[in-house]
């Protein structure tokens, strides 16, 4: 199951081609079916532009989400499938261009992320099976001269109940593009046959092979090497460079100033690197040349003591913790994280004088469409953008940057350039998890019950400036998510947000804030639980009000890691749950310390999920496992460092990932509570980071605030005891 | 021009002889299973096999390559058993590190026919995956070398 390379074959197909072509979109007021096109016969059934029946039976899905291993070119699909009585084998997926039509129905742009591709597309794709699926059986009927009740669907074919007699979808589809395109097609409401059901990845043969295209695979003709020269400090400006020296290199064709630094262009990858080299740029100093990481971090802590804006007031906290029978003070410090997609930032353009490509690894397509738009000054039907596999994503190819540079070369060029970043200027030219820095106070009644929770959160603002219009009344909302509505019930709770500006750019990071927030949380709960002298499951159950999903997962977790059992020697048991992105997850993490070497060992980690209800349970589990190792990766071992007014991290040498020999044993429990459906590819990441330092706690007896809890952290938390 | 023989193909290059055999493949001989993320042999990506070896191919000059027999996961065939638990085991996420850590573990166990799973922990840990596959990776290694995993 391939998928077409040429987009451009697929937009003269769909677009300019003949064929009934028609639309599901979904607004606010509820579903719209139309018509975009009617066309002419003898060609694939195309009931709406989400799929395409052919007469050689082969269904093709084209999928506006993009496919960044959270396996979507599989779970969209089976949800028409689902609804279409399709047989499996016969699906094909393509990535759907870059067009209004494909645009997510809710957010009013095409572009992937926030863990929503499942949330805000089934009933779209649903109402889009379902209509095909009656015009089928319609085309059958007339076919027949029977009702259409005297019709079922199955397994790709439309069966005749009278006689049994059976028409495949494919010998239908040239009939059923006569019909009419229903309004309020039925969905159906029987038990399913695929959702709920482990399927295989349908891009998985093509990432065992070799044959995936991802966006730094792509080879266009004639197109030269990109690659840009960027300033090594935030905000530094271009004070000289080479050019003659440059193009002195062999295969070295041009040297452009761009907005964003100097290009050099050439006929193969390594002149283009050479001839970077060759540039001898000098640099002006940054608009903050001594920021390094000690300076940002004392300004996170002394930020501590500004007064921030209330996200939540409820109670009366001051006068509360003023006469606590316990009161519990703890200042924690997170760090800056990187991305590291595996695949480095890159982008292939091509603009001409009446045509403009874009190749890219994107989260983003509308972003890079109004982009193109913008930089070429051509007409919307006349850009392009193919989206290829993305080898990862995690919030940074939401990001738009490598495709203006790559624009702007080939526009200033006229050639088609592939831009490559090396993993060096990967690192140093992010959009980061923004550093922060929390202060938060915490009362016990003489019953040791939590009757007070103050949190004060020192962070920079994402949505500032990638989407300005969510900061409502100065907050932005991934600051302060998790903490807001953390799911205790507590009389008093006071959350304050202190907005914080620095030189260092942020941007979405998989999970976003709750990353951040759920370790907070979810340490300094535990640490109220050890004041209380309670178990910290117990202390949290008592603390959950009328919360019957979280109970049940919190439940789930426990008895499935052993709670309340002797641990094993040495090793010690940490819990946490957060709720993010529409799903619970709840995990405990099995870990020993090694007090001379301040190393942590995370054995196993026990994980329950609830996301509502589940397509591919497979991918679910697939999302755990993957949430957890990045989770953990974070919490034990990332951190950027950043000198001279730049980011001083350069590579995988000196800011590390988790490695295999670093990873625990994973066991995944779903919980389907059947309730609304929830994100999956962001839920696993969160909990894992305060259930190791909880776990920590009771194998070491040390609270651990900073992150990464690596060797250093430990020791030095293990000295100050 | 330098000859190379890649999957059992012979080919003339026109390249400089300290390009990495990684950037040759890639966007000389247009095979872009073999992927690059690092370029300091730090992750494993750039994994081929050079006369039967796991090589990170992102620190050989091409020229020490000359006369060698070169494989890329293009070259390993779809009924190889690690291609196939591979599958089976249901591995890649994003799938971007996975020609890499495919051609680490085939090199594996054409040594080591059945390893313990320290053997192949500490095998595989030059390799790296961001999405998180590594327990499955496990798994596959397992039911490549035919001992079942948690069948």
């Amino acid at each position: 199951m391939s998928r077409s390379i040429t987009r451009r074959e697929f937009l003269k197909k769909s677009l300019a081609g003949a064929g009934l072509t028609i639309a599901v979109s979904m607004t606010p007021f509820g579903h719209k079916i139309f018509a975009i096109q009617e066309g002419k016969k003898d060609i694939p059934f195309k009931p709406n532009v989400w799929l395409q029946i052919s007469p050689d039976d082969v269904i093709t899905v084209y999928v506006n989400k993009s496919e960044m291993g959270q396996g979507i070119y599989t779970s969209l699909p089976m949800i028409i499938a689902e609804e279409l009585d399709a047989d499996w084998k016969w699906i094909r997926v393509e990535s759907a261009p870059a067009r209004d039509e494909y645009k997510d129905p809710v957010w009013g742009s095409q572009s992937t992320g926030g863990s929503t591709s499942i949330r805000h597309m089934h009933d779209t794709l649903q109402k889009a099976g379902a209509a095909a699926r009656e015009m089928l059986v319609k085309a059958a009927a007339l076919t027949w001269k029977i009702e259409e009740s005297d019709c079922e669907t199955i397994a790709g074919k439309v069966i005749n109940k009278k006689n049994g007699k059976s028409l495949t979808y494919g010998k239908l589809s040239q009939k059923a593009a006569q019909i009419k395109v229903p309004q309020e097609p039925k969905v159906k409401t029987g038990r399913p046959k695929l959702k709920g059901t482990s399927m295989a990845r349908v891009d998985i043969p093509a990432k065992v092979n070799g044959s995936a295209v991802f966006g730094l695979d792509v080879q266009v003709k004639g197109m030269l090497y990109g690659t840009v020269e960027r300033p090594p400090a935030f905000g530094a400006k271009v004070i000289s460079y080479d050019e003659k020296a440059a193009l002195k290199i062999p295969g070295v064709r041009y040297v452009v100033p761009i907005t964003r630094g100097i290009a050099v262009c050439s006929d193969t990858v390594d002149a283009a690197w050479k001839g970077k080299g060759a540039l001898k740029t000098a640099w002006g100093k940054g608009v903050q040349p001594d920021m390094n990481t000690m300076t940002l971090e004392a300004e996170f802590l002394s930020y501590l003591d500004k007064k921030g804006l209330i996200a939540r007031n409820d109670g009366d906290v001051i006068s509360t913790l003023k006469k606590a029978a316990k009161k519990v003070e703890a200042v924690y410090l997170l760090p800056y994280l990187s991305h590291v997609n595996m695949e480095s930032m890159n982008c292939t353009a091509s603009v001409g004088k009446d045509a403009c490509d874009v190749w890219v690894s994107t989260q983003n397509q509308t972003g890079v469409f109004e982009l193109a738009k913008k930089i070429t000054g051509l007409k919307p039907e006349q850009i392009n953008v193919h989206t290829t596999y993305l080898g990862t994503g995690f919030g940074r190819r939401a990001e738009t940057d490598v495709v203006e540079e790559a624009l702007e070369i080939s526009k200033a060029t006229g050639k088609p350039v592939k831009v490559i970043w090396t993993r060096e200027e990967d690192m140093k030219n992010d959009f980061y998890r923004p550093g922060n820095s929390c202060r938060i106070e915490g009362a016990l009644d003489d019953k040791g019950n939590l009757i007070a929770w103050s949190h004060k959160v020192v962070v920079p603002s994402i949505f500032a400036r990638a989407m300005p219009g969510a900061v409502k009344n100065g907050i932005d909302p991934a600051a302060v998510e998790g903490i807001e509505n953390m799911p205790y019930q507590i009389r008093n709770i006071k959350v304050e947000y202190v907005r914080i500006d620095t030189p260092v750019p942020v941007g979405f990071w998989r999970s976003v804030g709750s990353t951040h927030n759920a370790f907070t949380v979810e340490s300094f709960i535990d640490e109220m639980a050890n004041a209380a002298g309670r178990d910290p499951l117990e202390f949290r159950l008592s603390l959950l009000g009328n919360n019957p999903r979280l109970r049940l997962l919190l439940e789930t977790v426990s008895e499935k890691a052993g709670w309340g059992k002797p641990p094993k020697t040495g090793q010690a048991l940490g819990i946490a749950q957060h709720f993010c992105f529409g799903s619970y997850v709840a995990q405990v993490a099995e870990v020993s310390v090694d007090k001379q070497t301040g190393r942590i060992k995370v054995h196993r980690v026990v994980c329950a999920v609830d996301c509502g209800s589940v397509i591919n349970p497979d991918t679910v589990r697939a999302q755990m496992e993957g949430g957890i190792i990045m989770g953990l990766s974070a919490a034990l071992k990332e951190k950027v460092e950043f000198a001279d007014g730049g980011v001083r991290s350069s590579n995988l040498h000196n800011y590390e990932v988790l490695r295999m020999h670093e990873a625990p044993e994973i066991e995944v429990h779903m919980v389907v509570s059947n309730d609304k459906l929830g994100g999956i590819g962001e839920p696993g990441v969160p909990p894992v980071a305060p259930a190791v330092a909880n776990a920590v706690f009771k194998a070491a007896g040390v609270r651990l605030r900073h992150l990464p809890m690596n060797p250093e952290t430990v020791l030095s938390a293990l000295r100050k005891g | 021009m330098i000859k190379l023989t890649v999957n059992e193909k012979e080919y003339k290059v026109d390249v400089l002889p300290d390009v990495p055999l990684l950037w040759v493949i890639r966007e000389y001989l247009k095979l872009t299973g073999t992927k690059y993320v690092c370029g300091m042999g730090l992750c494993g990506s750039c994994t081929v096999h050079i006369d039967g070896k796991a090589v990170r191919s992102c620190q050989m000059p091409v020229n020490e390559a000359i006369g060698k027999k070169i494989t890329t996961i293009e070259g390993i065939p779809d009924d190889h058993p690690v291609k196939k638990a591979w599958i089976k085991e249901q591995v890649p996420q994003c799938g971007y590190c996975q020609p890499g850590q495919i051609m680490e573990a085939a090199a594996f166990l054409a040594e080591k026919k059945n390893p313990t799973d320290e053997e192949i922990i500490n095998h595989m840990s030059g390799n790296l995956c961001r999405c998180g596959t590594y327990p499955r990776i496990k798994l596959a290694i397992r039911t490549a070398a035919k001992k079942g995993g948690k069948q």
